[in-house]
């Protein structure tokens, strides 16, 4: 029996406001594969930033399983999620997220500081990537030095530093002009083409079509296919 | 694994050090309280125990294991006669006593006078307690004593204004009117210590026997005394017993007397520094509870400004326990700068201090020791609140923030 990729079971999420409950998330079931591109499409609103942060390990459902490489997050403590979100979870975001003070280099350190690895080894690291992301003489720039679309390629350097299971984007070109978005969404493919599994959140329907697969998000229901934009 | 933790801790000094010195000015006003406390404390701590240091001496120089006692008597019987303080002597535990008399004389030798020197009548026990009081020649003896003998020891000043540089020794002195015999010289440093405290030089000073003092003066009373104590564990009790001879011989009347215990006088002194130097280290350390929370306040601005990078940081699987750990290595770098710099503050200051007062200026490293140590100390006191706040933001709501 091959292991369980990717899987939600009946994920529901609920927060709190005034005195009732407001669903957020409605018995959303997905599983994916290895190497897949993924894109969820839907308005603001619908409920893809608590989907990115539940595939993040950065939240956790209030009812349902989320299985990920045979494990069920659900009952995973403090400490292993922020394993999991170390060693299998590459995020992406929308305004690159680039530590300032740091240059593109250290900033791909980073998540490899936490994962604990040594520093000659991530040097190394932090250069392969950033030379995968097309920044061989961007290495030591700070990120105002950098272009919005070099700045977010530095964020894809530092996603795929620690080598993880699933690179997690949420709007990645939500920052950038469309030339850029589409120079940063033809990395994506590039990397997808290596294998590399791809989740990403976006709302616009020509950047989400960059996937190979879409799954919509509306009122936190999910339907396959893009039905809601026909 | 160990490797990764060091390489983590390296890693999180090196982030706080870049922190604390992107933010200069702010840095600075942050850890001034740190400093102000840190240098109050080691100027503090080593003034007054410099200060200490030569008070003690001081007094110890004027002696222990010995009192002075003041007679002012009654109107009748205004002091002790020499027969008095034979009986007094013999009180138990009293080593000897040593008589003072005092008063103004006219010198001259040939053409050359002085009204401006004094007279001072001693007693041989005197002699024999001190010395060093001789440069050169011979001391009042016994004898000397017992016949009030017309012999002086002149100090080393009048053989200049006197004598002229001739030797003194042998020559004759008119000291008010009457001959003496000059037998000594004053060695320059004999100028009693309380006489030399109160600013008065001392210089110009003939020493006689106290029977000739007396009999030159139509004074007949001993109004000063320095009584020595064999045993000086018991000095309190010797006080007692020479009280209760000194009443009896005024016939128990009140206020005849008065005795200064420089030992006791010694702790007393003691006691009061040790107060004030309680009294200042509480002030010192209000000053850097002050510092600790200017820290405090520092950092908990500095985790509202950084909520997204501790978002991030999380997102990218910082674990609460790094976060809180990399806000504890930033306050604490803070406060030790503060206590570095306070330490140095505080070094100068007690040197200036030191100048101004014109005591020895001695680093204390005790005070440097406990500079440092408070600094540390506060410095994880007033971090750990607000690294705790840092570490249990939730990711989202910290990525949100931005």
């Amino acid at each position: 029996m091959s292991e369980t990729y990717f899987a939600m079971r009946d994920i529901c999420k609920s927060y709190h406001v005034g005195d009732e409950d407001q669903m957020v998330l409605r018995h959303v079931n997905l599983s994916i594969e290895e190497g897949e591109f993924l894109s969820i499409l839907g308005p603001s609103g619908s409920g893809k930033s608590t989907m990115m942060n539940i595939i993040g390990c950065l939240d956790v459902p209030t009812s349902g399983e989320y299985i990920l490489r045979d494990r069920n997050v659900g009952e995973l403590d403090q400490h292993q999620l922020a394993q999991i979100r170390c060693h299998e979870i590459g995020f992406i975001f929308q305004q690159f997220q680039l530590l300032p003070r740091l240059d593109a280099m250290r900033n791909v350190e980073l998540p490899l500081i936490y994962a604990g690895v040594s520093r000659g080894e991530r040097r190394q690291r932090a250069e392969e990537t950033l030379c995968r992301v097309g920044l061989k003489d961007r290495l030591h720039h700070y990120p105002n030095q950098l272009s919005g679309g070099q700045q977010q390629r530095v964020a894809i350097a530092r996603a795929l530093a620690s080598d993880p299971t699933i690179l997690l984007a949420d709007e990645p070109t939500g920052a950038l002009d469309q030339t850029t978005g589409h120079q940063v969404m033809d990395l994506f493919q590039e990397l997808n083409g290596e294998g590399r599994t791809i989740i990403m959140i976006t709302h616009d329907l020509n950047i989400a079509k960059r996937g190979r697969r879409i799954v919509n998000i509306l009122d936190g229901e999910l339907s396959e296919g893009v039905s809601a934009y026909d | 694994m160990i490797k990764g933790a060091l390489s983590m801790f390296q890693e999180n000094v090196s982030m706080s050090v870049s922190n604390v010195f992107h933010n200069r000015m702010r840095s600075f006003l942050t850890i001034l309280g740190i400093i102000i406390g840190v240098a109050a404390v080691i100027a503090m701590i080593t003034t007054v125990s410099s200060v200490t240091g030569e008070i003690t001496s001081q007094f110890a120089s004027m002696g222990t294991g010995k009192f002075n006692v003041t007679v002012s008597g009654t109107s009748l019987k205004p002091g002790l006669t020499p027969g008095d303080v034979e009986t007094l002597s013999e009180v138990d535990n009293v080593d000897g006593i040593t008589v003072s008399m005092s008063s103004t004389a006219v010198l001259r030798h040939g053409s050359a006078w002085t009204d401006e020197a004094t007279m001072e009548g001693r007693n041989t026990f005197y002699f024999a307690k001190n010395p060093e009081l001789l440069e050169r020649g011979t001391l009042p003896s016994v004898l000397d004593e017992e016949q009030a003998t017309r012999v002086c020891l002149i100090s080393s000043d009048l053989q200049e204004s006197l004598f002229y540089g001739e030797d003194p020794l042998g020559q004759t002195l008119m000291v008010n009117g009457h001959t003496f015999i000059v037998t000594g010289i004053l060695s320059s440093s004999s100028t009693d210590v309380i006489a030399q405290a109160m600013g008065n030089r001392a210089s110009q000073k003939v020493v006689v026997p106290y029977t000739t003092a007396m009999r030159m003066g139509g004074n007949s009373y001993i109004r000063s005394l320095e009584v020595y104590v064999k045993n000086t564990d018991e000095t309190e009790s010797t006080i007692s017993s020479m009280e209760s001879a000194i009443q009896s011989i005024f016939n128990g009347r009140e206020n005849t007397y008065t005795i200064i215990n420089m030992a006791s006088m010694l702790s007393t002194m003691d006691t009061i520094l040790g107060m004030m130097t309680t009294l200042l280290a509480g002030i010192a350390g209000i000053s850097l509870l002050v510092g600790g929370i200017g820290i405090m306040n520092m950092m908990l601005v500095s985790v509202t400004e950084r909520t997204t990078e501790i978002g991030l940081r999380k997102a990218l699987g910082a674990e609460p326990g790094q976060i809180q750990l990399q806000f504890l290595i930033e306050a604490f770098i803070l406060s030790m700068l503060g206590g570095f710099f306070g330490i140095l503050t505080g070094l100068a200051l007690s040197w200036l201090l030191s100048v101004i007062i014109g005591s020895p200026f001695t680093i204390s490293w005790s005070a440097i020791a406990l500079g440092a140590g408070f600094s540390a100390i506060v410095g994880l006191v007033f971090g750990w609140a607000p690294a705790r706040k840092a570490s249990r933001l939730n990711p989202i709501d910290a990525l949100r923030a931005m």
